[in-house]
């Protein structure tokens, strides 16, 4: 233990004044604390989740009825492509790459802090601007941007979207975007650089690993949005005609361009979720996870394939090449499904604790897994070009996203948040969220398949009474509610929490990794000792020496083995 | 150091067998321009770290029981609080509005960002509050 801690000792080189940094407001805007940021990241995403969240709750009101007059046909246009594009540009990324890998990837591998904590500051700032710039767009006098959040050519052009609004959508995803990449560039530097002695690659958790992950696909899928943005803003401000029919441009130029961004994105965004539940199920069943290697090499495979199957989304443009783009859509089912059983296995013959951490991460689990084989219909040509921009594809991503963003999203919250403020919150009101939610996203989107079967399309923001399509989107709108009244009741909780602080302890879950090892909150700078590392499980191994896992000689064998096949 | 450069290179090598698959079948450019891309983005890296990998002694986070010689020194300096990336922030902010507005904030918004590039190279090479 002393040689860790003497490492830790000189990293921070002893300046008498140096924890004492400003307070208040001036913290707030000039730290580099990791920690901060992170936590910055994350409570900004909550509001635009919440934001976004309430926009949802409109475009259901609106769809209650058929011919609904709640909001005008413009309006209801730009609502679902603000929706979108703050859920998945502005929520949901960033709550996780920003928010809980900034807070946490430093903690688990036993580093000070990010590589370069000032470019993550700025990458905060860039975030935070570009969902000012984004939602800016209402006050414009022609709205909002109101071309769905993928923006398709020719309907993005200046001839058919005028004004200033999706100028301010096209900047802020360029700014987010960013913000983006430089926060794949510290993950990746982060997590190569500076793991604490022993923590090899193969004993990094599993949330380390698919933050890794994440960073390289970050870097691969941004900058060609980015790229994608710029051509764009050409043809709208400096008469380019890259994405117009009349001056030998290619409109589908830019659907390639956007989904060679678009699906990699998300993976960006389900990897990290993957990761946070497969830190919680082991925790909670008491157990070491089941298949590390399984888990992580199904996280690379995720990475590669997702990069080679763009194209699934412009099936019915009749460019691209069916069997291909299938064919490699298909294959992605294999390491996803190495994943759920991974987690099951870890549950199975666990002894299972079930917090409200665990049973958002179950939920999680049946969540995904029906938006997942949705998906795996979808792949396939045929049933896709039956249903492609119908609801039944709206029900399909808002499983997969809503899946894994909101379920484990909140596994995860609630898991590290005594790590976050050194607190708990209420068991019983988290779970009554749970149930609330989940009961409430089922009715939401399991009539969309239905309704979609029956050929609703989406972004319409009127249907006849004679579609049938009426009773179906009541019951949608009653589960939208549903589900809005379950953030209320996590509003009430973190309200409780706040006004009446529960001590939650240092390691209040008897966690393995190394975040549980200090203080929570964490000091400055994160550490003042650290556990020696010699597993995957370092807190563990410290708080139960005599079950540590060095000392299993079958986990001993396995560990050798693992790092001669990896170090080759 | 050797896993690291794995992974790159790994991604890469199956970026290189999907883009002339891609190329053999589609025969359609701009998809293989992308994927291409993307395989350069895993050899490139891949090979640095390999290169680096060859030549450099083993990291005290690349072996099972670092021993305390291993273990010793400094990781680096960490800054804890600076206000220049909100000031480019805020910069890059006032560019942006001015992409859409086209105004005067063009000046400002440089004016923020150059000048927090500069401050902050400063503060890195004087050291000051980090």
């Amino acid at each position: 233990m002393t040689l860790t801690e003497e490492k830790k000792g000189e990293s921070d080189h002893g300046q008498a004044g140096h924890h004492e940094g400003p307070s208040g407001l001036y913290r707030w805007l000039t730290s580099t604390d990791h920690k901060v940021i992170g936590k910055n990241y994350m409570y900004t995403a909550m509001v635009f989740l919440f934001i976004a969240g309430g926009m949802a709750m409109l475009i259901r009101t609106q769809l209650a009825s058929p011919n609904g007059h709640f909001v005008s046909q413009q309006t209801y246009n730009e609502l679902f492509t603000i929706h979108g594009s703050i859920m998945l540009y502005l929520f949901a990324g960033p709550f996780a790459f920003g928010g809980f890998a900034n807070y946490l990837v430093p903690l688990q591998i036993g580093a000070p802090d990010m590589a370069f904590p000032r470019l993550n500051a700025l990458s905060y700032w860039l975030y935070l601007t570009g969902g000012i710039t984004m939602l800016l767009g209402f006050l414009t006098a022609s709205g909002a941007a109101a071309f769905g959040w993928v923006g398709y050519a020719p309907l993005s052009s200046s001839t058919n979207s005028p004004g200033a609004g999706p100028d301010l959508w096209i900047v802020s995803i360029a700014l987010v975007g960013f913000s983006g990449i430089f926060t794949g560039v510290n993950l990746v530097t982060t997590i190569f650089y500076l793991r604490a002695p022993g923590m090899t690659m193969f004993r990094m958790p599993i949330f380390t690993w698919n933050m890794l992950v994440t960073g390289l696909l970050i870097l691969i899928a941004f900058p060609v949005l980015t790229a994608a943005l710029i051509m764009l803003y050409a043809d709208r401000h400096f008469g380019t005609v890259i994405y117009s029919v009349k001056g030998g441009g290619s409109p589908v130029l830019w659907q390639n361009l956007f989904w060679f961004f678009g699906h990699p994105e998300v993976y960006i965004l389900a990897l990290p979720f993957f990761g946070m539940v497969s830190e919680i199920f082991p925790v909670f069943s008491k157990k070491p996870v089941f298949g590390y290697k399984g888990l992580v090499f199904a996280t690379l495979a995720i990475a590669g394939l997702s990069t080679g199957v763009w194209a699934h989304h412009m099936f019915t443009t009749g460019t691209v090449l069916l069997p291909f783009f299938s064919a490699l859509s298909l294959l992605i089912a294999v390491p996803t499904g190495i994943k759920i059983f991974t987690w099951i296995g870890t549950m199975w013959g666990g002894q299972l604790n079930y917090k409200a951490p665990l049973t958002w991460a179950i939920g999680f689990i049946v969540a995904f897994t029906m938006g997942g084989i949705t998906g795996v219909f979808l792949a396939s040509p045929p049933i896709d070009f039956a249903t492609h921009d119908t609801y039944f594809v709206v029900a399909h991503f808002h499983q997969v996203l809503f899946g894994s963003t909101i379920f484990a999203g909140f596994a995860g919250f609630f898991y590290w948040y005594p790590k976050l403020t050194g607190r708990m919150y209420r068991e019983w009101l988290a779970k009554l969220q749970f149930w609330v939610v989940f009961i409430g996203f089922n009715v939401t989107f399991l009539p969309q398949y239905l309704l979609g079967l029956k050929g609703m399309p989406r972004r319409i923001a009127v249907y006849s009474p004679t579609d049938g399509f009426t009773f179906l989107n009541q019951i949608s709108t009653v589960g939208g509610y549903l589900t809005g009244l379950g953030f209320v009741i996590f509003l009430v909780n973190m309200w409780i929490s706040w006004k009446r602080p529960v001590p939650a302890g240092d390691n209040p879950w008897d966690g393995y990794t190394l975040e549980w090892a200090t203080t929570s909150p964490p000091p400055s700078h994160n550490f003042t000792s650290l556990p020696p590392v010699r597993s995957t499980r370092p807190t563990w191994d410290r708080n139960h020496p005599e079950h540590a896992d060095y000392k299993s000689p079958h986990v001993t064998e396995y560990a050798k083995k693992e790092v001669s096949s990896s170090e080759g | 150091m050797k896993v690291e450069h794995k992974i790159y290179l790994g991604l890469g090598a199956f970026f290189s067998l999907i883009v002339i698959i891609y190329w053999l079948w589609a025969g359609e450019s701009g998809g293989a321009t992308m994927l291409l891309a993307s395989a350069l983005l895993g050899l490139v890296p891949g090979s640095y770290l390999g290169w680096w990998a060859k030549r450099m002694s083993q990291r005290p986070e690349d072996v099972d029981e670092p021993t305390v010689e291993q273990s010793s020194g400094s990781i680096g300096a960490f800054p804890t609080y600076t206000i220049w990336p909100f000031v480019m922030g805020m910069g890059a902010f006032m560019v942006a509005l001015a992409m859409v507005f086209g105004s005067w904030t063009l000046v400002i918004g440089f004016a923020f960002i150059i000048s927090a590039a500069i401050s902050a190279t400063l503060e890195s090479k004087r050291g000051g509050v980090i």
